[in-house]
């Protein structure tokens, strides 16, 4: 086991592509990400909406100016102008170039006509209003969203029986806790499994079925160590080095989720979560992290060499991402006792429990039971395949 | 066993599963190959004993049955007066075994590897640190103590092996073709190392395939041939009338002969 450390953190390369690099990787790329994602749906905030109106009427543009959506309007001469849509071809193209944002033409006389339209007769088509813009430009799907909306609450301001939410209370009731509950409950089992996966991964099939390659192993097995000792010991250490590799992981993910939701979710903060949510998850990803190290190792011996060994361990692998998908779904943690009895997908569970402040104790310690007592059994194989000649030679 | 036999290979069996694959290669519809077969023969405490045969005459399967590596099918070896099938783990801490085989991890120095093998081999800081001290310098590895193995040429790192090898002061020291690949130089940096030991009155057993190696260091000598023992006598006795050369290529054409 001391060898196994020396042998690790005496190597900077490995620590740093290994423990360091992925926290600091998944921070950089998902805050990017959530910047990115932003920034593609949202435009400058001190942009000016380029508006173009033909036939506008008085109370629309007083309604703009109190509205305080910052279009910059220009009108457009109605008498020097057929309203036919073939004629606007010079503005439209405007809209495609991008140099105008929005072209809105009113029917003449639109104030009249809506006065003497009877929707429950619909004798004559109700007015229409066209709205030109342009969907590929952030600025434009802005501009044109925001004045739809406020050409609904015109029309709704003509016939106003009765508001919804028309005041500055709080209606939606869901706490920060809960908001945040939700995202991460769903995003971080999965992300959790992956990212202890990937890390002992990087680590065990070297380890073990490396020394095999490399006829290091042999040398240990001449020694009077026990091969129990032996087991024990590679995957202690395995699991330890994994384990930093693993928590690398989460916390540059617990550290950037927030900012990968970016604007849409303002109130989301790790720390709803306290101590003890913080204690459990330590808990079940140090159970979990000996489980995938035991399995992979026994995988990593059975191999011949390295390579052998990481084909082997992708179908383990594509397991472990469906389990921790399954907490995607399916509307939490389950509640029947047997699935905590399952490892790996026990975890899952928990790790979906716990983010979403549903998580029983006894569900966790039946998880952190099964998966020492998982551990337990592989850690007795790979003693057995030590002392196996057909296996290790 | 009596008290001057270190070593007393028991009636030894071993056989191997052939693949498919090597079934096709050696034009056979056998699937078990005898590699070693009711061997039985014994080595005395203070003596070299040469193991000399030809490639895949059961010399190294024999080595890696008293090394506890692989388990024989039947039969015993006892070591010291210790079962290899019983005690294992006590057999592995009265021995030395060096072979081609066991490599080392490149990645540590000598320095290290020798502190971590008398760990696992339970030396106490005080004796490893004189022996290590000694070691180091008989095979000027001292210069390198701080090296890390992968920078080392082939020479240095077969003496590395043979030092690891002995961290713990075994009183039984099995060699698998010491000599092999080793230029002429460090060869002999290696049988003279040999006959110290002995001088030390440390038992060793050797298997090779070079004569003139034998004819220099050994003691006794055993020929194997297709896993038996043809011939097991004392160099003197054998060598008395014709060279050691002579007398396996004799003994080889008569079996050739009897196969034939």
């Amino acid at each position: 086991m001391k060898k196994e450390f020396a042998r690790f953190f005496g190597d900077k390369r490995m620590v740093m592509s290994v423990i360091l690099l992925p926290g600091i990787m998944i921070y950089v790329m998902y805050t990017f990400m959530g910047s990115a994602l932003s920034d593609q749906f949202h435009s400058a905030d001190d942009y000016q909406y380029r508006v173009a109106a033909v036939n506008l009427p008085a109370s629309v543009e007083q309604l703009i100016q109190t509205s305080g959506f910052p279009f910059e309007l220009e009108h457009l001469d109605t008498a020097s102008a057929d309203t036919t849509s073939a004629n606007w071809s010079f503005h439209t193209a405007r809209i495609e170039e991008m140099s105008l944002d929005l072209l809105v033409v009113f029917p003449t006389e639109f104030e009249q006509l809506i006065m003497t339209y009877d929707p429950l007769t619909a004798a004559i088509p109700a007015p229409n209003v066209d709205i030109y813009y342009n969907s590929a430009s952030p600025e434009s799907g802005e501009a044109y969203d925001s004045f739809c909306s406020m050409m609904d609450s015109y029309e709704s301001m003509l016939a106003n029986k009765f508001d919804i939410n028309n005041s500055d209370e709080r209606y939606d009731l869901a706490s920060d806790k809960d908001t945040t509950a939700q995202v991460f409950a769903m995003l971080l089992p999965m992300l959790l499994m992956t990212f202890m996966f990937s890390s002992c991964a990087s680590i065990a099939p070297e380890s073990i079925a490396g020394e095999k390659e490399r006829g290091t192993i042999a040398t240990l097995l001449v020694t009077p160590m026990k091969r129990r000792d032996l087991a024990i010991g590679k995957i202690c250490s395995l699991s330890c080095i994994a384990l930093l590799g693993g928590l690398s992981s989460f916390i540059g993910t617990m550290l950037s989720i927030p900012k990968l939701m970016g604007g849409q979710m303002d109130n989301m903060d790790a720390s709803v979560y306290g101590a003890s949510e913080y204690a459990m998850i330590l808990v079940i990803i140090l159970s979990t992290v000996l489980v995938i190290v035991s399995a992979i190792s026994v995988i990593s011996a059975f191999a011949k060499t390295v390579k052998e060994a990481s084909t082997m361990v992708s179908p383990l692998m594509i397991v472990t991402m469906l389990f921790g998908i399954s907490g995607m779904f399916g509307g939490g943690a389950a509640t029947s006792l047997p699935v905590y009895l399952i490892p790996l997908y026990n975890s899952a569970q928990c790790f979906s429990g716990i983010f979403s402040f549903t998580c029983e104790p006894f569900q966790v310690v039946l998880t952190v039971i099964t998966n020492l007592i998982c551990s337990g059994v592989l850690v007795f194989i790979l003693t057995r395949m030590f002392s196996s000649e057909k296996i290790m030679y | 066993m009596k008290n001057d036999e270190i070593l007393v290979v028991q009636n030894l069996r071993k056989t191997f599963t052939l693949s498919k694959k090597q079934q096709k290669l050696e034009r056979t519809d056998i699937k078990r190959k005898v590699a070693v077969d009711d061997l039985s023969f014994t080595a005395n405490r203070g003596e070299i004993f040469g193991l000399l045969g030809p490639n895949g005459a059961g010399k190294t399967t024999t080595l890696r049955l008293i090394s506890t590596l692989i388990h024989p099918d039947s039969g015993d070896i006892l070591v010291d007066g210790t079962s290899v099938v019983k005690e294992p783990e006590i057999v592995r801490g009265k021995i030395g075994f060096l072979t081609s085989e066991l490599k080392l991890e490149d990645f540590f120095t000598p320095n290290y590897l020798f502190d971590f093998f008398s760990e696992l081999h339970g030396v106490e800081p005080a004796v490893r640190d004189e022996r290590k001290a000694r070691l180091f310098a008989r095979f000027g590895i001292d210069k390198f103590a701080e090296v890390k193995v992968a920078n080392l040429s082939t020479g240095m790192k077969q003496k590395i092996s043979l030092v690891i090898s002995i961290v713990h002061d075994p009183e039984f020291i099995i060699f698998d073709e010491p000599t092999n690949g080793l230029d002429v130089l460090t060869a002999k940096v290696v049988t003279d190392f040999l006959l110290e030991l002995k001088a030390e009155g440390k038992s060793i057993l050797v298997s090779t395939h070079i004569f003139s190696l034998i004819e220099k260091i050994c003691d006794r000598v055993g020929i194997i041939v297709d896993g038996h023992m043809i011939l097991c006598d004392t160099l003197k006795n054998l060598t008395r009338e014709q060279s050691l050369e002579d007398i396996f290529f004799t003994i080889y054409a008569e079996r050739a002969g009897e196969h034939a």
